[in-house]
């Protein structure tokens, strides 16, 4: 019974927000942050209790840490599936410390209709946390339609308009929420298919992944389904082509809207692939897998380079999402274990440095009242702490030995070399690239002469306590990654199943 | 034919509302009282609609060759019935009591829409081309009056003509199609002109020339491109309970005779036709989702949206086999729901009657801070019309979705993809203009007791059915799922 609670939580929580506004204007922020530590205690607690040895894998029936299910819509066999195992479990940890931040991180910013702009954070996290859980592909699309609503309200209304006045928040909003609607409708389209494929040879309708898992699908179907999943997961991902949305979305969002889209909205598509797009169409996906490794190479170096021009430090870090996700995707799309491993590990640390570098980005804004790098320079003799932390966040950003960064993406890069030894070489100069775009920044911010000599205030408890956390989880993970990857080992070992025998089938047919 | 208890008792849902009808007239005769009037219409169509449950009893059963009363035609009552009980509980609050409110005579708005409602009645029980056109006229005409009802305001009145002309237009092209299907068939049953197609294998060019006559008189009422010029003008025109009728009820009555013809005379549908309907369908979604894009008005940009939905709903039209039936009774009960609740919002905008509706979006600008509930009743109902999940739309657009994946047409699919897409930006525009900072422009409010009277209740009734059954659609699924077509006539 705990799975349903932890969607609910996030609703009532959000509920009570709205409702508490009347009352008081911090009441509201109190309740978001009960709520997130509630559901950040939770995830703790099933990961101290559950057995993460547990997870679906090919040739028998999936087994899971803790299962839920509850009929819903009898004409289609559509049901209440939730389920958890390591990879949900990691993503909604994730998820809760986020949630925590992002309220933490409005605690000043946001001093407008504070009530309803915690009922849309809450949605937002519990429509998250619906997508890590569902394993009714009818469940997943609703949740993954869910959240969009929130986070497009959250953009729209409490977001920043750029400072020429050219990108409103609400085309930001707007566009991406039509291009994540959009894909996702195809995705739906292609969850029918797929259903529809299963009822023609075995007579059942049923949306549940366990039985889907065993559908037989003839080869050409089997390519045009898990092309329509997966263009839902590039859009969010994203992949370079489809990515616009971002870099518009991120830099107009407020600070929380930012943190989680970065930190966990992200993590939505990349869950998607290893959850569903690789283990219903393994062969599929082998055969997509070099198209999808050079989209990853594409997004790797068209993100740094574009993070390097930006002059909107928000902009930037979008950009360089964008550059990250390239190795999750190459990470993902490789099929070795040791890959899917470093893949899991780099959308953990891409979160936790990213949430920290968007939070940084908004406390300059609350000192600076721009995010327009021009105008900064000279900001390290100008407040206490905030660049020197930064620093911290950008090395860890460009991947330096002892952060998380550095452990996810060499462990991608020494998975997929064996795999594909051309695009694991040239994604390392990526990393390259990367340092570039991350030093320019601290460069343009925070050194170089000074606009004004007027001293800003310092970082308060609560900001440097945000980040602290942030940087020790960091460090954490860098030098003491293994919780982390026993945790997520035996899903990944089943993805690793799926798609190693389609790959050995593949290599086998050349 | 002779005709017995049973025959009555499965046509009292009709018989009833057209007692009302007499009922309703006389009282106005006797007594000029808006509440009475009301009162009197409002008890006729609830028995009417509880009438059905004796019904369903007896269905499916076959009164005299024009009308067949069978779980098909019965689940499109109710739907008539609720949507009319809907628009009259609107009409109530629009037309204001006492001294405020609408300066003319109020009653006869009445009279008209339950006559609309008889017209409606008839048509979703027609097996028969007379009977077809008999339901027709008798729901159009009117709402020629009802269009026009606020006559010194020169849009409604503009509103009215525009669209008797060329309601009146759509008719006569009904009617020389059915001659000439008439003509080819020799006779008039659905299900008699479906057997004379099949046996001849392929229909002829004068069944074929006729069908398609057909489908443009109905396509008019239904307003599919590229027979949906009049839609716009008269949404705007037509005083918001009115509209709300017109949205409702009267397309929902039009569509579901066309899915009783198409399915009784399955070879109706096919070749040539199957390729027009499939080419109005793209043109609906694409034409009606682009117009709607700047629109500044409500009132026209849910007019543009319905061509936009009726376009959905003919991929399931094209589709008719499997699902499709089912999708387009669900589709159809989930849009019938939002759009009144839509038109609710406007309605109580607008009431009680100040001589213009408000209908211009920037009236609802920062609405949520001043009338939170209503606000979150249209924003329910805008991303219902778009079809996101936790709303009955979304339902409906799966439905619509599985049943084009399921025949596989792909184009008609892709094209509703697409047309999602455009239409979310128009709907998404309508709910962020409610949550932005208030302007200083004057503007005219609901009411502040709006939830406590009977329009308010019936409104948060309404959305809140539209979460309930986005959330939990399983018992409209079972509702739909037994509301299949007799289909021996």
């Amino acid at each position: 019974m705990i799975l349903p609670w932890l969607i609910l939580i996030p609703f009532i929580g959000g509920l009570l927000c709205w409702m508490a506004e009347r009352s008081s204007a911090t009441l509201p922020r109190w309740i978001a942050l009960l709520t997130m530590s509630l559901e950040l205690a939770l995830g703790l607690w099933l990961w101290s209790q559950g057995d993460y040895t547990l997870a679906p894998a090919p040739g028998a029936d999936p087994v899971w840490a803790v299962e839920f299910k509850l009929a819903w819509i009898q004409r289609f066999g559509i049901s209440v599936h939730l389920a958890l195992d390591g990879l949900s479990l990691l993503m909604i940890l994730l998820t809760g410390l986020l949630g925590v931040l992002s309220v933490l991180c409005s605690w000043k910013e946001i001093q407008r209709h504070v009530g309803f702009f915690h009922l849309n954070l809450m949605w937002i996290l519990g429509g998250v946390i619906g997508v890590f859980l569902a394993l009714d592909l009818f469940l997943f699309f609703f949740f993954w339609e869910m959240m969009l609503v929130p986070m497009y309200f959250l953009i729209a209304l409490w977001g920043h308009s750029s400072s020429d006045g050219k990108r409103t928040r609400i085309y930001a909003a707007t566009k991406f929420f039509i291009f994540t609607q959009a894909s996702g409708l195809i995705m739906l389209v292609a969850i029918l298919g797929l259903v529809l494929v299963n009822y023609n040879t075995t007579g059942v309708i049923t949306f549940n992944y366990s039985d889907l898992l065993k559908a037989h699908l003839p080869a050409g179907t089997e390519y045009l389904l898990m092309l329509g999943f997966f263009v839902a997961f590039a859009v969010k991902l994203p992949v370079v082509p489809v990515h616009s949305w971002l870099p518009d979305a991120h830099a107009q969002a407020p600070t929380a809207g930012s943190v989680d889209l970065a930190g966990i909205l992200l993590k939505t598509a990349a869950y998607g692939l290893l959850r569903f797009a690789l283990p219903l169409f393994p062969n599929a996906s082998a055969e997509f897998a070099p198209i999808a490794m050079g989209l990853g190479l594409v997004g790797i170096f068209y993100g740094a380079f574009l993070a390097f021009a930006q002059t909107d430090i928000k902009r930037l870090i979008a950009y360089s999402s964008v550059s990250h996700m390239g190795f999750v995707l190459i990470g993902i799309y490789s099929g070795s274990q040791q890959a899917l491993q470093g893949a899991v590990v780099q959308m953990v640390a891409h979160g936790l440095s990213a949430a920290a570098l968007f939070i940084l980005s908004g406390q300059l804004y609350e000192r600076l009242h721009t995010r327009d790098m021009r105008e900064m320079g000279g900001l390290w003799s100008r407040i206490a702490y905030l660049p020197a932390i930064s620093l911290f966040f950008a090395a860890a950003s460009l991947g330096l030995p002892g952060t998380g960064n550095f452990v996810g993406e060499f462990l991608i890069l020494l998975g997929s070399f064996a795999v594909a030894p051309w695009v694991t070489t040239i994604a390392t100069f990526g990393l390259v690239v990367g340092s570039v775009y991350a030093l320019i920044m601290i460069h343009r911010a925070y050194f170089g002469p000074a606009k004004s000599d007027t001293v800003l205030h310092g970082m308060d408890g609560r900001e440097l306590a945000m980040i602290l956390l942030l940087a020790v989880l960091l460090v954490l993970l860098g030098v003491y990654p293994q919780p982390v990857l026993d945790t997520s080992a035996a899903t990944m070992a089943g993805v690793q199943q799926w798609f190693g025998s389609a790959f050995s089938q593949l290599a086998s047919a050349r | 034919m002779e005709l017995t208890s049973q025959h009555f008792l499965a046509l009292a849902p009709l018989l009833i509302t057209s007692v009302t009808i007499v009922v309703v007239m006389l009282a106005i005769a006797w007594r000029r009282n808006h509440s009475q009037t009301f009162l009197l219409s409002c008890a006729g169509l609830n028995l009417a609609l509880l009438s059905i449950l004796p019904v369903l009893k007896i269905t499916p059963m076959s009164v005299t060759s024009l009308l067949q009363v069978d779980n098909f035609a019965c689940l499109y009552m109710a739907l008539i019935l609720i949507a009319t009980l809907a628009c009259v509980t609107l009409a109530h609050a629009y037309l204001g009591d006492g001294g405020t409110g609408y300066p003319g005579n109020r009653e006869e708005l009445y009279l008209l829409i339950l006559l609309a409602a008889a017209g409606g009645l008839v048509l979703v029980c027609a097996q028969q081309l007379a009977a077809l056109f008999i339901g027709l006229e008798l729901l159009s005409v009117p709402v020629y009056g009802l269009v026009a009802y606020a006559y010194f305001n020169k849009r409604s009145l503009e509103a009215g003509i525009k669209y008797m002309v060329l309601s009146a237009a759509g008719s006569a092209f009904l009617l020389f199609g059915m001659a000439l299907l008439y003509a080819d068939a020799g006779t008039l049953s659905f299900s008699g002109i479906g057997a004379a197609l099949a046996a001849t294998g392929m229909p002829s060019l004068m069944a074929q020339l006729g069908l398609g006559m057909m489908l443009v008189g109905l396509a008019f009422k239904l307003s599919l491109v590229p027979f949906h010029l009049w839609t716009p003008d008269v949404y705007e025109g037509a005083p918001a309970p009115v509209a709300a009728f017109l949205a409702t009820a009267s397309k929902v009555a039009v569509f579901a005779v066309i899915v009783r013809l198409f399915q009784l005379s399955p070879a109706g549908s096919s070749g040539v036709l199957n390729v027009v309907l499939s080419l109005i369908a793209v043109a609906s979604i694409v034409v009606g989702n682009l117009l709607a894009l700047n629109q500044t008005n409500l009132k026209r940009l849910l007019g543009y949206s319905s061509i936009a939905h009726f376009g959905y709903l003919l991929i399931a039209l094209v589709a008719s086999k499997g699902l499709a039936v089912e999708a387009i009774g669900v589709y159809l009960a989930t849009y019938v729901i939002t759009s009144l609740g839509a038109f609710g919002v406007i309605t109580l905008m607008s009431s009680p009657y100040k001589g213009r509706d408000a209908d211009a979006l920037f009236e609802y600008r920062g609405l949520f801070w001043r009338r939170p509930y209503l606000t979150a009743v249209l924003t329910v109902m805008m991303l219902s019309l778009a079809g996101i999940p936790l709303t009955a739309g979304f339902i409906g657009k799966f439905y619509i979705m599985a049943a084009g994946v399921e025949s596989g047409l792909w184009w008609l699919v892709g094209a509703l993809v697409l047309g999602s897409a455009i239409g979310l930006f128009y709907y998404l525009r309508v709910m962020v203009t409610l949550y932005l900072m208030e302007s200083s422009i004057p503007r005219q409010d609901a009411p502040l007791n709006w939830e406590q009277r009977t329009g308010g209740v019936m409104l948060l009734a309404i959305a809140i059915l539209a979460f309930v059954l986005g959330v939990y659609p399983q018992p409209l699924v079972d509702l739909v799922q037994h509301a299949g077509i007799h289909l021996m006539g």
